[in-house]
């Protein structure tokens, strides 16, 4: 009656096996690497890239130990820290040549010095938290209020736009806190207006409102715009924080959306919260100057490069290669863009860029190029207190309704990634931290030394006293209780879930609860026996009997975990992912795997006479 | 080796009154001290900024708190934590105060008083994010409670889940009462040993529950108070031993999880401890005081054979 089904063993054999796999990158420590990202939102890492981080390494004789490419760039793995110094800097040259205007990242990181074959199973090392790797948290909030704000500003432009073009005359046009409010002096215009205003402006929901003096037309943004606007905020804003945190040379931030308003930033390595966070509160801008039309002659342009720019004037090169002189003086900043879409020509059906100004903006461009038909405006993006100019157009009419398309010798993806290059080069809406957390390395390894401390200690402890009162039943416990940590620490490296300090003290705490299971049975078995039941008999009731109450049990804690995992953040959920996990593990390790060493050891005798669970023979 | 030769039943249920007031007593403290002074919140949920600086040497907890003075601030607090070469400082919330600001210049201060000063962690909450936690943390408590009756309840009787989650709501007010006593830092982690406990010492009125309700089949003479004093006898050993076992790994914690774990680990001790009592000495009575019969947990005999049970 104690024996499993040959199929039984082999599942339990096979778990053993995968949780030993699984479990097995955590051992080999990690090699310094290098890291090579884009810093540019236009600029992929590719395998030309690749090629030449090989070239270069290979031209300095540095011998690297790995060299791959994956999602988030191109990985050099090294002997030692002093090589990574060294590769890092021969990297940086080779792919930057001008170091105040770095096109690549290159970053120092760790990596996992398993196998290949064993990442190629995706057996990862366990992903620790910032806690116990040192590092910088933050959470973000992002300024909603603002967003609808700045939204209805553009509204409150677009509107005067076609009016005027219809020309409808009103009285006034204000924004409120809420929404936008136009005036007119009699009900036919303000019937005809709001026709108008219907068809071109979908987004805002009229009504009418007004004494016999007065007809005033009111819009608000229609909710399900105000979602677009809010989401859209969100969007940009994590794009912006991407391009900015680039420039921090940070190994793997994480860049992530959390509930609707708000935007977590790790970055895991970063000591200097200083400055990490000058970096992510700046403002990168988009400029639309003149370019400096009397002095683009080759003479002027050959010593512009060497240095000698013209007074009132800088010197910039064009995407395509082409030198260009551009005036100091600024039309335009991006705070007058509100939108920047990619689409395409009307006309000629060429990728084009589609920007969108709000009503100011509009004004002065609109002025701009009217005095300006046959000259050339080249649209610059200030980032890291450095202009690129993005193009540089020639103007062919007056522009007005604060819809500028910029277009000409691009791609479709070209034309993507400078829309989203204008997009991101300032935040939808402000952001306020609202969470900030800075752990130091030296801390970390601290506290991974005394998570993991604490687990052994436990673990011992409850082994000893485990093998003593239960001898061989708690030999086989303790064999049971070990697989159940062989099978948790092998599903938080497949599952790749954060282990943070909490996450440890629940892997120690659920050590200790799960040996409940069988503590259970083996106290059910020496019940069973001074009952007077054979061992065989005693064995079998003693794992059926208590099988009712551990699951019972289980579901309880599991309850009460995943409470913790629904509402908890932060620390918590880390302590709850890990406390789940492990309650799950437990139920299979202490009855399925006891069992089975059990009904090894015994299952087979047919006169068995008596086991070792201790002293039974007391009445 | 065997520790608990109990060969008769313990009569547990003729001193019910007294255990039941020795819980009412504690947990009216609990209750008076939790009132009387608070829980001492962590800035997690107050919101606030949290410094943790290193020294060389041990650090002079007073020089610093002259230092600070000196630069206008108020309220804050400063206490070693974990050694005496590690201080933790605690900065209340300001309006319109930058945390990178603030730590920048606090680390001025002290870098210029001792050179050998280094920042080994900082942690700054916005106002807002704490209520939220504190509005989290207090659901999660409710949903656990609630999830857990509904469970018992459906795999019992309702008797049973009010009992437990009684028996064990009194221990969660316990752990609190000690925390407010003792006016020890109630934070996030300290919140979830509570609920993890809330779920663990469940598990010890499903135990009792388990064998009570086997009592009453094999037991079919016996009356309710001698069916529970034979289940909590029968099934004491194996409380005790599993609750020392679990008390080892929170020892372990305890001794070398260091001051990070340290009010974690001192919240599960006590969880553990009053667990004990509380899921077997209160839950029990007041199972009986609802008037628990053999007809609400025996189900007609046909049925009977299919469920296996402790």
């Amino acid at each position: 009656m104690n024996r499993y089904p040959l199929w039984t063993y082999i599942v339990v054999a096979l778990a053993v096996v995968l949780g030993l796999l699984y479990t097995l990158p955590n051992f080999f420590g990690e090699a310094p690497a290098v890291q090579v990202s884009s810093a540019k939102a236009t600029l992929k890492v590719d395998a030309a890239v690749l090629a030449r981080v090989e070239e270069a390494l290979k031209r300095s004789d540095i011998q690297p130990t790995g060299l791959f490419q994956d999602l988030n760039g191109i990985k050099v793995r090294l002997a030692n820290t002093d090589t990574q110094l060294k590769a890092k800097d021969v990297i940086a040259q080779a792919l930057n040549p001008d170091p105040q205007n770095p096109s690549y990242t290159v970053a120092l990181n760790l990596l996992s010095s398993s196998p290949a074959w064993l990442t190629a199973i995706h057996a990862l090392p366990m992903y620790l938290g910032l806690d116990l790797r040192g590092g910088v948290h933050f959470l973000l909030q992002v300024d909603m209020k603002a967003a609808l704000t700045k939204r209805l500003d553009s509204l409150v432009g677009d509107i005067r736009t076609q009016l005027r073009d219809k020309n409808i005359r009103h009285t006034g046009i204000a924004r409120e806190s809420s929404g936008v409010i136009v005036r007119f002096r009699d009900e036919e215009t303000r019937a005809k207006a709001r026709k108008v205003i219907e068809d071109q402006l979908p987004d805002l929901q009229l009504s009418d409102s007004g004494d016999g003096a007065e007809y005033r037309l009111t819009g608000v943004i229609k909710p399900e715009a105000q979602k677009r606007t809010q989401e859209f905020a969100l969007k940009q804003n994590i794009q912006t924080l991407h391009n900015r945190i680039n420039e921090l040379g940070v190994a793997e931030p994480v860049i992530q959306q959390q509930g609707a308003d708000r935007v977590v930033v790790q970055l895991p390595g970063v000591q200097d919260t200083a400055k990490a966070k000058e970096i992510l509160g700046r403002t990168a801008t988009l400029e639309i100057r003149m370019v400096d039309e009397e002095n683009m002659n080759a003479g002027a342009l050959a010593a512009a490069a060497q240095g000698q720019v013209p007074f009132g004037s800088e010197y910039y090169v064009e995407r395509n290669g082409q030198p260009l002189l551009v005036r100091k003086q600024v039309v335009l900043t991006g705070d007058r863009l509100t939108d920047a879409q990619p689409g395409f020509d009307n006309q000629t059906q060429e990728p084009a860029v589609h920007l969108t100004l709000d009503a100011t903006g509009a004004r002065i461009f609109r002025d701009v190029t009217r005095e300006s038909i046959g000259k050339r405006m080249a649209i610059l993006l200030i980032e890291k207190g450095k202009g690129e100019v993005v193009t540089a157009p020639v103007i062919r009419s007056e522009i007005g309704g604060g819809r500028v398309q910029i277009s000409g010798r691009m791609t479709t993806a070209e034309a993507n990634d400078t829309a989203l290059l204008l997009r991101a080069g300032s935040l939808a809406a402000p952001m306020e931290i609202v969470e900030e957390r800075t752990v130091g390395p030296s801390l970390g390894a601290e506290n991974i030394k005394k998570g993991f401390d604490s687990t052994i200690y436990g673990f011992l402890t409850i082994s000893a006293f485990m093998i003593i009162y239960y001898v061989v039943f708690g030999l086989f416990s303790v064999v049971a209780l070990s697989t159940n940590l062989l099978f948790l620490v092998a599903m938080l490296s497949l599952l790749q879930a954060t282990l943070t300090l909490p996450g440890i003290a629940a892997i120690a705490l659920t050590l200790g609860m799960a040996i409940d299971a069988n503590v259970l049975i083996n106290e059910r078995i020496r019940e069973e026996l001074r009952a007077g039941a054979t061992p065989q008999a005693a064995i079998h009731a003693g794992y059926e009997r208590a099988f009712g109450t551990i699951v019972d049990s289980n579901i309880t804690s599991l309850i009460a975990g995943l409470a913790l995992l629904i509402f908890g953040s932060g620390p918590v959920r880390g302590f709850a992912v890990v406390h789940c996990l492990g309650i799950l593990t437990s139920i299979f390790s202490s009855v399925v795997v006891s069992r089975s060493l059990v009904n090894l050891a015994y299952g087979s005798r047919r006169k068995l006479e008596r086991v070792a669970i201790g002293n039974t023979n007391w009445k | 080796m065997e520790f608990f030769k109990i060969r008769r039943d313990i009569p547990f249920m003729r001193h019910a009154l007294a255990f039941n007031v020795i819980s009412l007593v504690t947990f009216l403290l609990a209750v008076g001290f939790l009132a009387l002074r608070g829980l001492n919140f962590s800035i997690e949920f107050t919101g606030g900024t949290v410094l943790e600086v290193s020294y060389a040497n041990a650090a002079d907890v007073e020089k610093i708190r002259n230092t600070l003075e000196k630069k206008e601030y108020h309220d804050f607090s400063v206490q070693n934590f974990g050694s005496s070469r590690d201080v933790l400082i605690r900065m209340p919330l300001k309006p319109g105060q930058e945390s990178a600001a603030l730590s920048r210049s606090v680390m001025e201060a002290l870098s210029a008083d001792d050179g050998s000063a280094t920042l080994k962690r900082v942690e700054f909450v916005g106002p807002q994010v704490g209520r939220e936690l504190a509005e989290n943390g207090a659901l999660a408590l409710l949903i656990t409670s609630l999830g857990i009756v509904i469970y018992l309840a459906f795999r019992f009787e309702w008797k049973f889940g009010v009992a437990a989650i009684i028996a064990n709501l009194h221990d969660v007010v316990i752990i609190l009462g000690f925390f407010a006593f003792f006016q020890w830092e109630f934070s996030l982690p300290v919140l979830a040993a509570i609920l993890a406990i809330l779920g663990y010492s469940v598990n010890e009125s499903v135990v009792v529950a388990d064998r009570i309700r086997e009592n009453f089949r094999k037991m079919r003479k016996a009356s309710v108070t001698h069916i529970i004093d034979n289940a909590i006898t029968s099934t004491m050993s194996r409380t005790i031993i599993t609750h020392g076992c679990t008390q080892a790994a929170v020892l372990a914690m305890l001794l070398f999880g260091g001051a990070a774990l340290h009010y974690f680990a001192v919240a599960l001790t006590i969880g553990i401890l009053f667990g004990i009592y509380s899921s077997v000495l209160v839950m029990s009575p007041l199972v009986r005081w609802l008037g628990v019969r053999r007809e609400d947990l025996v189900k007609p005999v046909r049925e009977r054979k299919d469920e296996a049970v402790v």
